[in-house]
């Protein structure tokens, strides 16, 4: 492994995102997002506070819609990801781009590895832009800030990379529409297992909750998506939940009781070096 | 310098039951212009990813400037134009090749240098700060060529590269092929425009379903052919003429031999010497085309099953 070479793929890729205009167009939309949501928010803080409604309560609802709004973002990162990824091998074989390449002396390892780090930069980097400017923007006009932004935004930028990975793994020996379909059906899968899976909980139905588990260890993005939630409740949320009955209270699919457990963080990193050591393999065995 | 360029014994490929290559023989000495023949679906290509380790083959083994097949130190000393290929169409030309100089491991101080020179070579000289991905098939070709010839590789590899050239393009890689030649580097040609080979190559080998059916020195390989003669007043040229090989009757003209191209002068003072006079000789070189058909079009339709012998 020469990390010269991933250097000099990596910072291809940062190029190519750039000059494509991809990112800019991603930021763009987000920008106008985040500027409708607090205007939105805005609105409704007014009016909850112009009604006398307390002030607990108003912070209750704003953490809320911003749990609904990195919902949101969550997604969008996910399609981005997934979408950016699945053609990064995929494309260049396709276009004979990789026949020249690989004809230096670079391992295909290295070119793969190259993109990983180059995308997941990208993806990595655009989850933290725009949550924190969903956060600024939604803290300006409310004075709610969740407790721990910092440990939401990396959750939310460990989902994007974790979505990113298995889209380039596959890429390695699926056209890149099959691939990028894929991920973005397993990502929605993943996260809709986890919700009945919650639900499951609640209403005390082993098996099921079972289901949710083995959904989650098998494709990790709705476990870190949990940690996202966690990240943005304030804390007030969580003693009310833990006063009343938060069994029931997990079937709601924005709201976390625990933040994700040490071993299913560490499952989810060890998950991403299996996935992309097994798109290294799928590369290497493909006839080009 | 004593390794040869390339060596390969019994190279077999085969994708799943499709047998691509049957089992190649190669060997390319340093310096030499070697053109690889054969039509389409002959196996070319496949053995151009063989060499370049682009694939691994099933069977069979060999050398590329004296290291394994695949081996990422010697793919530093070369240089390869694929035959379909698109660069980053979002990168300018001087950025495609800026890229490939950094990957091959090009000393960064004489880098700026040495893009200046290939740019000038294929005559992209104020084309070079276009992205390539409003570049003509032509342009591209030419970009693919600059991106083989960068840092002076002792091992050039061309899969087509006169494919999409109108011919003063031609005209412009010959020249080219040549300079490369003359600053020290094997040129592996690989084509089917047989003009082309026979303009350039030292020497060539011809594949046919997956199997070299001829290689060697052009001037060994099209050999001797027949002279045509067009005599009067020779009685019984049968008689006279037959040291020389097989004559017969063609028309007006007297067909003798095969012959070797330095005995033409002596079977004309031979005729002349027999009291004939003639009006004209033929020495009737047999083109590179000749042979490749007859070479191609002889072989026998594929077997059933074309699992080579152990």
């Amino acid at each position: 492994m020469n990390p010269g070479q991933v250097a000099v793929i990596a910072g291809l890729t940062l190029r190519e995102v750039a000059r494509r205009r991809i990112l800019w167009v991603l930021l763009g939309l987000s920008v106008v997002s985040v500027l409708l949501v607090a205007w939105g928010v805005d609105r409704r803080v007014t009016y909850a506070r112009a009604d006398g409604i307390l002030e607990v309560q108003v912070r209750i609802g704003v953490s809320q819609v911003l749990i609904v709004i990195a919902f949101m973002f969550s997604f969008v990162l996910a399609m981005s990801a997934a979408f950016l990824g699945a053609p990064a091998i995929a494309s260049d074989i396709e276009t004979g781009t990789v026949h020249a390449m690989l004809a230096r002396p670079l391992r295909r390892s290295e070119l793969l590895l190259g993109r990983w780090l180059g995308l997941a930069l990208v993806v990595a980097g655009y989850a933290v832009v725009s949550a924190l400017l969903a956060i600024v923007a939604v803290g300006i006009v409310s004075g709610h800030v969740p407790p721990e932004p910092q440990v939401a935004i990396a959750y939310l930028a460990f989902q994007a990379v974790v979505v990113l990975t298995l889209a380039i793994a596959l890429g390695t020996r699926l056209p890149a529409i099959a691939a990028g379909s894929i991920v973005v059906v397993l990502f929605g899968l993943a996260w809709f297992a986890g919700v009945l899976g919650n639900v499951a909980v609640a209403f005390d139905a082993t098996p099921m909750a079972a289901a949710g588990d083995i959904a989650r260890v098998l494709v990790p993005t709705d476990g870190l998506w949990r940690g996202v939630i966690y990240g943005l409740e304030p804390p007030v949320v969580l003693v009310l939940a833990n006063a009343r009955n938060a069994e029931a209270l997990r079937a709601n699919p924005f709201f976390a009781a625990d933040p994700p457990p040490t071993e299913f963080v560490a499952w989810a990193i060890g998950w991403t070096v299996l996935v992309l050591l097994g798109g290294i393999a799928l590369f290497r065995r493909r006839e080009l | 310098m004593t390794d040869p360029a390339i060596d390969v014994r019994g190279l077999h490929k085969a994708f799943g039951s499709t047998v691509a290559l049957e089992a190649l023989d190669l060997h390319v000495d340093r310096g030499e212009v070697f053109g690889f023949l054969g039509p389409n679906g002959a196996g070319k290509t496949t053995a151009v990813k063989l060499l370049l380790g682009l694939t691994r083959p099933t069977r069979g083994e060999g050398t590329v400037l004296g290291r394994p097949l695949g081996d990422r130190d010697a793919r530093r000393d070369v240089g390869y134009l694929p035959e379909l290929f698109r660069y980053q169409a979002w990168l300018t030309a001087r950025e495609v090749l800026h890229l490939h100089a950094r990957l091959s491991g090009l000393p960064s101080s004489g880098r700026d240098a040495e893009l200046d020179r290939v740019i000038d070579v294929v005559g992209l000289h104020g084309r070079d700060d276009e992205r390539t991905g409003g570049f003509s098939k032509g342009m591209q070709q030419r970009l693919g060529l600059a991106a083989a010839l960068l840092g002076d590789p002792a091992l050039v590899i061309l899969d087509e590269p006169t494919s999409a050239l109108d011919p003063v393009g031609r005209d412009d890689v010959r020249a080219i092929i040549r300079e490369a030649q003359a600053r020290g580097s094997t040129v592996f040609l690989n084509s089917h425009l047989l003009g082309e080979v026979e303009r350039l190559c030292d020497r060539v080998a011809i594949v046919n379903r997956g199997r070299v059916v001829a290689a060697g020195a052009l001037a060994d390989l099209l050999g001797a052919a027949a002279v045509r003669l067009r005599v009067t007043g020779l009685e019984d040229p049968g008689a006279v003429l037959g040291s020389f090989g097989r004559v017969t009757v063609e028309d007006d003209w007297l067909v003798v031999g095969p012959l070797e191209p330095d005995r033409v002068p002596d079977l004309v003072a031979t005729v002349v010497g027999a009291g004939g006079r003639v009006h004209a000789v033929d020495p009737g070189r047999r083109s590179l085309e000749d042979l490749f058909l007859d070479l191609v079009r002889d072989a026998s339709p594929p077997a059933p099953d074309l699992e080579p012998a152990a």
